[in-house]
């Protein structure tokens, strides 16, 4: 065989170019394209919430962040309780599942049998993606008739008659309300948590942790002194991004919140959260004001929690990068 | 500093004028002066971080995918500037193939590793194309052993196969020059002694450029050898002068041992 | 000395215990879910459940035929609509992410989009396409599933093209190649699979959300096809049995939430086998 020939190669090549120059403008155009929808979206849910939700705002302007009153029959309505509901539940939540996701990131990163490692640390990253409706119905069949029968009578009596605090554990412990709401949320957000915590906490380099164990310190000095200074921008963002998914948690919540427009001392009285209010009265909202109130709840909801994620984004991404380098 | 370094070719392949390569602020090359002599081997050799790699990827604008990364100076191929903005840089990448410290077979059949390069910038028939490969396989000494076996994965041979398959397919689409950054640092004895002989053989069609942290391979299988040491062309000579009779002290030095 | 050493002792025990204790607490609330789930849906399955259709208030047995199909037809176009987008955005942020600003941007709003608030999207697909197309319908019900996967489908397929090794890159490069050939015949087959598995993650993601369906999809009594007609889809008729005083109906909740659950497990499950076989090799 012959070496081919490369006649006419020069011509073909100029052609080439051209095409290929041509082509690669279109590829990056087109990509980036379809990377805006992204964007778009983004755009459109602010603008398409603010056009339907603008007779609310029209009609009870900024005020109605902090009116405490949801009147269907007479459309008189205000965002405070679904904020205040919103709000608690969550920051609740963040409590209770926030020292649980620590020890289970702490024991997955320093006492763990490296055997058990692997499987507890998938275990935890399977539940991280079961649907939130199971802990919904659970919380209602489930947690709710259990907490209302064996451990609110327990915390009442224990708790409810200190000054100041005591208000938060009165009523009749019925079993669902703000503080089961929390629990079902704290369940839910805890695998997110302890995923992140432990990714962050395996970022710290091992001759850090090595040395500091070499000069005698022990576990819990390590984690103090070492892992959680070095780590801390990263469990922040953790932390919030576990908050950015509690605060708009539709199902986990509207099961075993109680659905009750109003704001009630007491925790273990029913309450209700922007996404409950929006899955339970959406449906059957009449056009005017009232479904226009529900669009602005869903804006003010898009923005609460567009903010708390940029800002846990950020800290993260700054925990990760800084750490890869 | 930097040695004037020409070979006693007439008509060189490469003709690097004052080049400069800087990675943002870091200066990685400076001034560097120097002739790749055609259809022979040269080889680049030196400390690691000394800059033989940054020099040989500036002879296809390989830095030109990252951000930061840029040369001054001249490259002259073919009667025209390299570096120049308006260059095509496929076009130099076509003519000037490159071979990798890792096998980097494609994901694709053995026969589509090669044909994919051909296809970019030539129509070839079924039956042409079927040659071409045969052709580029045979020159690269693996035809024999995957003849029975182009449908097959370029990820099933063994790692000597595949840095053979990708001279395969730098070769393929018929350049001028052939870099080859490496190439057998990951290979085992056998393969690299399989590709030296390749080396040694491809001169014949093509310009050689390699860069090797292996002296031995240098002296063995190149015609010209440049030491380089931080981001300077130290010394520049045919190979058996460098290595006999190195002119500068720390070409000497390195060679001899004493340091790198 | 000795007091001080015995004191961090302590201290270390004290805090390695209660970190153990929060950790047991947890685990133990993630395991009851799971035992109480698999119980009672295990309970409620049968025959029935998959060949007949959701029941009429009141009226004895039922299944969740219709819901099961809705859910399929559903999950397929919505998967149908996000994976192209996303893998073509993906495409973009690994390609172009390092040298420019935009991209960067685009990616920092995508990574807040993968934890937007479900029920929002359903608000923003009700407000510029049920309302705009009269109705509510599967379409609709697909189009806010879609939105939700994209940005999985954006993140993975851009982490998978990030783990192609450099050299093959440049080696692609390397033989003149233009940046699209480079890009689609090169790295996104190297890492095929890896792709796949963002899809397939991203489908487990979507399977379980109710909030964006409720106002979008809505549901439907009887067996229905039409994607442009409310369909019966699993995650409301969950939503809406569970709160329903009817014991069949509750069971057909629990079995519902068991058939998702499963999937989404086994969907996790199985692309992290086959990914772990895949690295190995």
């Amino acid at each position: 065989m012959s070496e081919p020939s490369a006649s006419s190669e020069i011509d073909l090549h100029a052609q080439q170019v051209g095409r290929f120059r041509f082509q690669d403008k279109l590829f990056h155009y087109i990509t980036q394209l379809f990377a805006m929808v992204v964007l778009v979206v983004l755009l459109g849910i602010l603008v398409s919430l603010t056009i339907d939700a603008w007779p609310s705002i029209k009609e009870f302007g900024p005020s109605f962040l902090w009116t405490n009153i949801w009147r269907v029959p007479d459309d008189q309505f205000g965002a405070l309780a679904a904020i205040y509901g919103t709000v608690v539940t969550s920051v609740l939540a963040l409590l209770i599942g926030v020292p649980i996701s620590f020890g289970i990131a702490l024991f997955l990163t320093e006492t763990c049998p490296l055997w058990l490692r692997r499987p507890l640390g998938t275990a935890i990253e399977l539940l991280a993606g079961i649907p939130s409706i199971v802990f919904g119905i659970w919380g209602l069949f489930v947690f709710a008739p259990f907490f209302g029968e064996h451990i609110q009578p327990p915390m009442q009596s224990l708790l409810g008659n200190l000054p100041i605090i005591g208000g938060w554990f009165s009523g009749p412990p019925i079993g669902i309300g703000i503080f089961t709401a929390s629990m079902v949320l704290s369940l839910m957000i805890i695998p997110f948590i302890a995923s992140v915590m432990r990714d962050v906490f395996d970022t710290v380099p091992h001759v850090l942790k090595e040395s500091a164990y070499g000069v005698g310190c022990t576990t819990w000095e390590v984690v103090r002194n070492i892992v959680l200074p070095y780590t801390r921008v990263g469990v922040i963002g953790g932390i919030m991004l576990g908050l950015g998914r509690a605060l708009g948690e539709t199902m986990a919540v509207t099961f075993v919140i109680g659905n009750a427009n109003r704001i009630n001392p007491s925790l273990f009285s029913p309450g209700t959260s922007i996404a409950s209010t929006l899955a339970n009265e959406f449906g059957e909202a009449e056009p005017g004001l009232h479904i226009a109130s529900l669009f602005a709840l869903g804006l003010v909801l898009f923005m609460i929690t567009f903010i708390v994620l940029g800002v846990s984004r950020w800290l993260i991404s700054r925990s990760m990068g800084s750490e890869g380098l | 500093m930097s040695a004037q370094a020409t070979t006693s070719s007439q008509d060189p392949a490469l003709l690097v004028r004052n080049l400069s390569f800087y990675y943002g602020d870091f200066k990685g090359l400076s001034n560097i002066n120097m002739e790749v002599a055609r259809n022979k081997v040269t080889a680049f050799i030196g400390p690691s971080g000394c800059g033989k790699s940054t020099l040989l990827r500036t002879f296809n604008r390989m830095y030109d995918l990252y951000p930061g990364q840029r040369a001054e100076g001249d490259i002259m191929f073919n009667g025209k500037n390299l570096l120049d903005k308006k260059q095509d840089v496929n076009l130099v990448r076509a003519k000037i193939g490159m071979v990798f410290q890792k096998p980097t077979p494609f994901p694709m059949t053995i026969y589509e590793n090669i044909a994919f390069g051909v296809r970019l910038y030539e129509r070839l028939s079924k039956s042409a194309m079927d040659d071409r490969v045969e052709w580029a396989l045979k020159k690269a000494a693996l035809w024999g052993e995957v003849k029975d076996k182009l449908q097959q994965n370029g990820l099933s041979l063994s790692g000597g196969q595949q840095q053979r398959l990708c001279i395969a397919r730098a070769v393929a689409v018929k350049p001028d020059i052939v870099l080859l950054d490496e190439p057998t640092s990951a290979l085992d004895p056998i393969s690299t002694a399989k590709i030296e002989e390749l080396i040694y053989e491809l001169k014949v069609d093509y310009t050689i450029a390699i860069v090797t942290h292996n002296m031995q391979q240098a002296a063995r299988i190149s015609d010209y050898t440049a030491f380089m040491y931080l981001g300077e062309l130290i010394e520049m000579d045919e190979t058996d002068q460098l290595f006999l009779k190195p002119r500068v002290k720390q070409t000497e030095d390195y060679i001899t041992g004493r340091f790198g | 000395m000795m007091n001080l050493y015995t004191r961090r002792i302590w201290i270390n025990r004290i805090g390695i215990t209660l970190s153990m204790v929060a950790m047991s607490l947890g685990l133990i609330g993630l395991m009851w879910i799971l035992w109480t789930l698999f119980s009672r849906g295990f309970a409620a399955l049968s025959i029935d459940m998959f060949t007949q259709d959701t029941p009429a208030p009141g009226s004895e047995g039922g299944g969740l035929r219709n819901a099961i199909v809705g859910s399929g037809l559903i999950l397929l176009f919505s998967m149908l609509i996000s994976t192209p987008i996303g893998i073509l955005a993906g495409i973009y942020l690994a390609e172009y992410g390092r040298i420019s600003k935009f991209a960067s941007f685009t990616r920092f709003m995508t990574d807040i989009m993968l934890s937007a608030p479900s029920i929002v999207i359903g608000l923003f697909v009700y407000a510029i396409f049920v309302v705009k197309t009269g109705g509510f319908s599967g379409w609709a019900g697909s189009l806010a599933l879609a939105l939700i996967a994209i940005p999985v489908v954006v993140r993975t397929t851009e982490n998978m093209l990030k783990l192609v090794p450099t050299s093959l890159r440049e080696a692609a490069f390397a033989v003149g190649a233009p940046r699209w050939q480079v890009s689609l015949k090169v790295t996104l087959r190297a890492v095929k699979s890896g792709v796949v598995t963002g899809v397939l993650l991203a489908m487990a993601r979507i399977t379980g959300e109710t909030a964006p369906l409720l106002f979008t999809a809505l549901n439907n009594q009887f067996f229905s096809a039409q994607m442009s007609e409310p369909m019966a889809n699993l995650p409301v008729v969950i939503f809406q049995f569970a709160l329903s005083p009817y014991d069949n109906w509750i069971n057909l909740a629990w079995g519902g939430a068991l058939l998702i659950a499963l999937l989404v497990l086994a969907v996790n499950i199985g692309v992290r086998v086959a990914f772990r076989q895949k690295i190995k090799r």
